[in-house]
């Protein structure tokens, strides 16, 4: 039960009690409620509570054409819309057999990877601020922003993009962008080495994660735990390397699992913590493939128009997101609106893990705990 | 200061009570961390390096309502989620001030025809002073939200803060505790409103009834 150099004085009297943390907490990501079980210091139990932010998405998709429901993806896990946009449009392209052209997957892949960049700086950031450190946080946003206009430079949008569409993207590269994206791609392994200077191997910061909400790849694998938070446990598991998907089978890159060299076991905080960071690498190494390899030609396949799938058929598309595998399970009657939508949100599956991850830790660890797991409530509610 | 001024020691500066506390308020809005959905990546972002929120005085972030004097209510807010809008309103000391930052705070955005648990309008339950539309709105325009309230705060008088007409229906919903409620009012609003093209046509067309009458009748 005890977490390692967590011994209990018996002599100390103490009682149960229950806390609520949430739905309003600067530390739970969004609008997610914990109940948590404590004894003294130590917590017993902890049990998630979601629906905070239903939003009705699946639902939605039922009323609308297919094309419509992008906006909507982007809004699930709103951190890394561009994976949300590229999972669906995979899946609903998979059933509807449109087949994107070369420099539209490119392109695609691009900038899921600029947001899975984002995303795992927005990661970086917070979970400094969850550990006590507030300087990460502007580090991280520091950069984050020069992504940012980069998307901003392909979609007129910073957060919300919709840029990828069925059948393609929405519109080619404009001048200077390819430009100012190998300006980025140069500067930032430097920043990376900061960051890791900053926080990752940060004295402090290492004593504070280590050790805690140890994760093993048995439990991980046994609740669907996906994405950094499973190859924190060393399982080494992607979607990208496993079933690749759109261009990645020409693409060279690691996948980098948790291992035991900082001293603590393996699959605890810090391990999920520093995949990310690791991620972060690999994400730079496939933007540089990418742009070297994008061929030019058309962004868009030839007469999509109205997407209508063939009746009675459904399909499966699972793609690697910042999170975790993105699962969009879309199914047709011939119509153009969908008849059911059913999204496999990582998230939903990281979050229910908690409870076993939590229990015999110290009250204060929950919340390091909590954002290692690097969760968005967009994304678990719908 | 017309007659007064120049009358006293150096550096002794004369203003009206109201000028100097609205100005003092003003200066150092402290707004709750109250992220509910997407914008509040925007709400960050705003509060983070290259916009730096702490230029106008409202980089505080506080973690909890009582030592809040704004609330920005960034991102969708549910109907499972809206008893605890308010609460946390409640929990606010005066002065209070509310930013609804967001299409969908302000009707509902996206989610406004089919989101069956999306609460059309955080204006349903609190009392808002500024709406900052965008789908998420960029940082600038939260800044010019802000900007926009502390013109607001300054303008005001300092005892008494005009009743918001929002108040009262607000109260009367959360009172019984029944969201559903607002769900009905909004159903209301759309019939009587002449909020969808249907009924916009009939009130024309009634609209232009009359008028024949009138015509007639002269």
């Amino acid at each position: 039960m005890n977490s390692p150099g967590v011994t209990i004085d018996r002599d100390v009297k103490t009682d149960e009690l229950v806390i609520n943390m949430g739905p309003q907490h600067p530390s739970t990501h969004g609008v997610l409620r914990v109940i948590l079980k404590t004894d003294g210091e130590i917590c017993l139990d902890a049990q998630p509570e979601i629906g905070y932010l239903h939003r009705c998405a699946e639902k939605i998709a039922e009323n609308l054409v297919y094309g419509q429901f992008v906006p909507y993806t982007d809004r699930m896990d709103y951190v890394s819309g561009m994976g949300c946009n590229l999972g669906y449009c995979l899946a609903v392209e998979q059933i509807a057999g449109i087949q994107a052209p070369l420099r539209a997957e490119y392109l695609r892949i691009i900038v899921t990877e600029l947001n899975r960049i984002a995303s795992h700086l927005l990661a970086f950031g917070t979970y400094g601020i969850d550990t006590g450190a507030i300087t990460p946080f502007l580090y991280g946003f520091r950069e984050r922003e020069m992504i940012l206009d980069l998307l901003e430079m392909l979609c007129g949008a910073r957060l919300t993009y919709s840029y990828i569409r069925i059948g393609g993207v929405d519109g080619d590269v404009p001048p200077g962008f390819i430009d100012k994206l190998r300006e980025f791609i140069d500067i930032f392994p430097g920043k990376i080495r900061e960051y890791n200077k900053l926080l990752t191997f940060n004295h402090i910061f290492m004593k504070r994660t280590t050790g805690i909400g140890v994760l093993s790849p048995e439990t991980a694998i046994a609740y669907g735990v996906t994405g950094p938070n499973l190859r924190g446990s060393g399982v080494r598991r992607d979607v990208r390397r496993d079933e690749p998907y759109s261009v990645y089978p020409k693409l060279e890159f690691d996948v980098p699992v948790g291992t035991t060299q900082h001293g603590g076991p393996l699959g605890d905080a810090w391990n999920r913590y520093y995949i990310r960071m690791k991620e972060l690498e690999e994400s730079t190494k496939i933007l540089k493939q990418c742009v070297e390899q994008m061929p030019q030609g058309p962004i868009m396949a030839e007469k999509v128009g109205r997407v209508k799938p063939p009746a009675k058929t459904e399909g499966y598309m699972r793609s690697e997101n910042a999170r975790g595998e993105l699962g969009f399970y879309v199914v047709s009657d011939g119509t153009m609106q969908p008849v059911r939508v059913k999204v496999r949100a990582p998230s939903f599956s990281n979050i229910s893990v908690l409870p076993e991850i939590v229990r015999g830790q110290m009250l204060a660890d929950v919340v390091a705990i909590i954002g290692s797991l690097d969760i968005v409530l967009g994304e678990i509610d719908r | 200061m017309g007659l007064l001024e120049y009358k006293f020691e150096e550096n002794i500066i004369l203003t009206r009570v109201d000028w100097f506390l609205n100005w003092a308020r003003k200066s150092s809005l402290w707004p709750m961390t109250f992220g509910l959905a997407c914008c509040a990546i925007e709400m960050m972002a705003t509060g983070a390096s290259r916009f730096d929120l702490d230029r106008f005085g409202a980089g505080a972030f506080r973690a909890t309502p009582r030592q809040a004097d704004l609330m920005i209510v960034a991102g969708t807010v549910t109907l499972k989620m809206a008893p605890c809008v308010r609460r946390l309103y409640d929990q606010m000391p005066e002065p209070r001030y509310v930013i609804a930052m967001g299409a969908c705070t302000i009707g509902g955005g996206p989610y406004a025809i089919h989101g069956y648990h999306v609460l059309k309008g955080v204006d349903l339950i609190v009392p808002v002073d500024v709406y900052v539309p965008g789908c998420p709105p960029r940082p600038e325009a939260l800044i010019d939200g802000i900007r926009k309230l502390q013109e607001k705060v300054q303008a005001q008088g300092v005892l008494v803060r005009p009743a918001h007409p929002a108040q009262n229906a607000a109260d009367h919903v959360l009172e019984f505790g029944r969201m559903d409620a607002v769900r009905v009012k909004w159903d209301e609003k759309l019939k009587s409103g002449g909020l969808t093209p249907q009924d916009e046509d009939a009130r024309l067309e009634e609209q232009k009834e009359k008028e024949k009458q009138a015509a007639s009748k002269a």
